[in-house]
């Protein structure tokens, strides 16, 4: 068997090589370990530690009583868990409608003076920075009302999340394949049913990661709502609907004084609390800190089961 | 739909009733681009016309024309006419819904809606006003039937249309467009992306249906348009890049004694 110039050299380098090529491999192998190793540090530090500092404040009275006055032991951060629950729905009620119509324009339409002018607006609105929005809407709001509201706060977080709404959609709709909208026009369905009844269902998982997106980002939110709704530490939503039932108002009236008045969210009150100089207000802010993050943990997990779920229902 | 059965009998007596669709120097524009150059096409009722050709040449666009969905191309403009039972469907006052009931479309891939068979089947009849649970049930059974899946789904109308085979979507597809009872079904290679078993259902499948309808079919697939047509159009490219038929004739001359030389290159696998 003859041997050609070539085996000849690999033959003669062969030991030192695969020596050099382990080497290698051990060596780059050990940098990238540690550098996932240091990237992952920050993460479970936070986590940690959050977990450390506040879970020994969480307790029932936690989520269940009001903000006593200073000295006083115990209180809670129900105020503040109500607050940023009917900031939610507030933002989700401003931002869903206008933003997934938007999302479907500019799909259908990308090219339209309307469809440039929505995406531009788009990526403007999405790189302005959150304390802006809140500074437009109390101008805008605020001082012409000449009082802090739950729905100035609500307004202010839904301009936060429309990009984010409008965006996925609108990635969403791109996704759903151009002949299943083409199969409902050819069986005659106009555009508008078209898009209800076979676009939006067979994008509507993506949608709705998307509104749970734009809801975590929006419930972390601290700067939109430090003039828009301020803060409000004896907002009690059992009392309000109690007072309003006893006194025979009317549903419209009772909505009305729940978001007609200053609220809490949790970022605020953390950082109200972490400002004070008193230690119980300090560690109620860690525990704040701690139910944020496990809310904001939750809607992705709701997220992901919702996906799996109807991606399952779909399937068959 | 019954005087066309009638007439269709007597096939070789070429006068306007009979025909089921017919183009007069019909072009298709998008924006300054010549798609389609002037064609002539007769469809004749319960048969099934093949258009056959190269990538490229129009055929697609050209089934489109029949049931307006190049409408939806907004740079798309036509000339000349495409007359369904002797009338313009492309002119003013013509409702393009009522159009596209009557003409109906099967896609090149299966495409159900993300819904339960039953509703996908259902959806082009409550387009049109259908509510009644019994009368849609009865649709429903009836356009599975018609399209030969009812006795693999009736055990899961109410799973998705997305759990069923490949095969099986398409002829899901096929339901659901002829739920609508239309007139004529346009295919756009309906069975390019199914596998020889699936493709031979779909063939069988459309042998039944050209007895009630009148189907036309874009095909890539040359032994297909021989199997399943009764008239084939060959059309091609020209110099301007724009679609032209270059031929019609029934089928069994176009595959066995073209005229145009192009023709026999393209069917006898020289080219194409």
């Amino acid at each position: 068997m003859t041997t050609t110039r070539f085996q000849e050299l690999i033959a003669k380098n062969e030991v030192a090589h695969a020596r050099r090529r382990r080497i290698t491999n051990a060596v780059m192998l050990t940098i990238t370990g540690l550098l996932t190793l240091l990237a992952l540090v920050p993460l479970f530090w936070i986590v940690g530690y959050v977990i450390y500092r506040g879970g020994s404040t969480l307790n029932l009275d936690f989520f269940t009583q009001l903000a006593r006055p200073l000295g006083m032991a115990g209180g809670g951060v129900l105020f503040s868990i109500e607050g940023t629950a009917v900031l939610t729905v507030l933002s989700c009620l401003f931002a869903i409608p206008p933003g997934v119509l938007a999302a479907f324009y500019v799909a259908r339409n990308p090219n339209t003076p309307l469809g440039v002018a929505l995406r531009f607006g788009t990526d403007v609105l999405a790189g302005v920075p959150s304390i802006v929005m809140g500074l437009f809407i109390y101008t805008l709001i605020v001082v012409p009302e000449k009082h802090y509201s739950a729905w100035a706060g609500g307004l202010a977080l839904a301009i936060l999340m429309l990009p984010v709404i409008i965006r996925t959609t609108e990635e969403m709709l791109k996704l759903v394949p151009h002949t299943m909208r083409e199969a409902s026009l050819g069986l005659g369905a106009p555009e508008w049913k078209t898009s209800l009844s076979v676009m939006f269902p067979a994008a509507l998982n993506g949608i709705i990661t998307g509104f749970l997106l734009a809801i975590a980002r929006s419930v972390g939110e601290t700067a939109p709502l430090l003039f828009t709704a301020l803060g409000n530490e004896q907002y009690d939503l059992g009392t309000i609907v109690r007072g309003g039932i006893q006194s025979h108002q009317s549903l419209f009236a009772i909505i009305g004084r729940i978001i007609n008045q200053p609220v809490d969210s949790l970022p605020l009150t953390l950082w109200k609390y972490a400002q004070q100089p008193y230690p119980e207000r300090i560690n109620q802010s860690w525990g704040v800190a701690l139910v944020l993050m496990i809310f904001v943990l939750l809607i992705e997990i709701i997220a992901r089961l919702y996906v799996e779920s109807r991606k399952r229902a779909l399937q068959g | 739909m019954e005087t066309n059965i009638a007439v269709s009998n007597n096939l070789t007596q070429n006068n306007e009733s009979t025909h089921k669709m017919e183009l007069k120097n019909f072009s298709v524009f998008y924006g300054k681009f010549r798609a389609l150059t002037e064609i002539n096409l007769t469809v004749l009722p319960n048969k099934i016309t093949a258009i056959i050709g190269p990538s490229g040449c129009g055929k697609s666009t050209l089934l489109r024309s029949f049931n307006r969905m190049n409408d939806l191309t907004a740079s798309a403009r036509m000339d000349g006419e495409i007359l369904l039972d002797g009338e313009n469907i492309n002119a003013s006052g013509v409702d393009v819904v009522d159009v596209r009931r009557r003409v109906g479309m099967v896609f090149q891939r299966p495409n159900p809606f993300p819904k339960s068979i039953y509703d996908n089947v259902a959806f082009g009849p409550r387009l049109y006003g259908v509510n009644r649970k019994s009368d849609l049930d009865e649709i429903v059974e009836k356009s599975l039937h018609q399209s030969a899946l009812w006795d693999e789904v009736k055990d899961k109308l109410h799973q998705s249309g997305l759990s069923l085979s490949g095969g099986q979507q398409q002829r899901l597809c096929i339901a659901r467009a002829l739920a609508v009872e239309p007139e004529v079904i346009l295919m756009d290679e309906p069975a390019s992306a199914l596998d020889p078993i699936s493709t031979l259902r779909i063939e069988e499948l459309m042998h039944d249906l050209v007895k009630d309808y009148t189907i036309i079919i874009v095909t890539h697939n040359m032994q297909q348009a021989a199997r399943v047509s009764d008239y084939t159009a060959m059309m091609m490219i020209d110099d301007q890049r724009a679609g032209r038929m270059i031929e019609f004739n029934e089928t069994n001359v176009i595959f066995t004694n073209p005229k145009d030389k192009r023709t026999e290159d393209y069917v006898t696998g020289r080219f194409g």
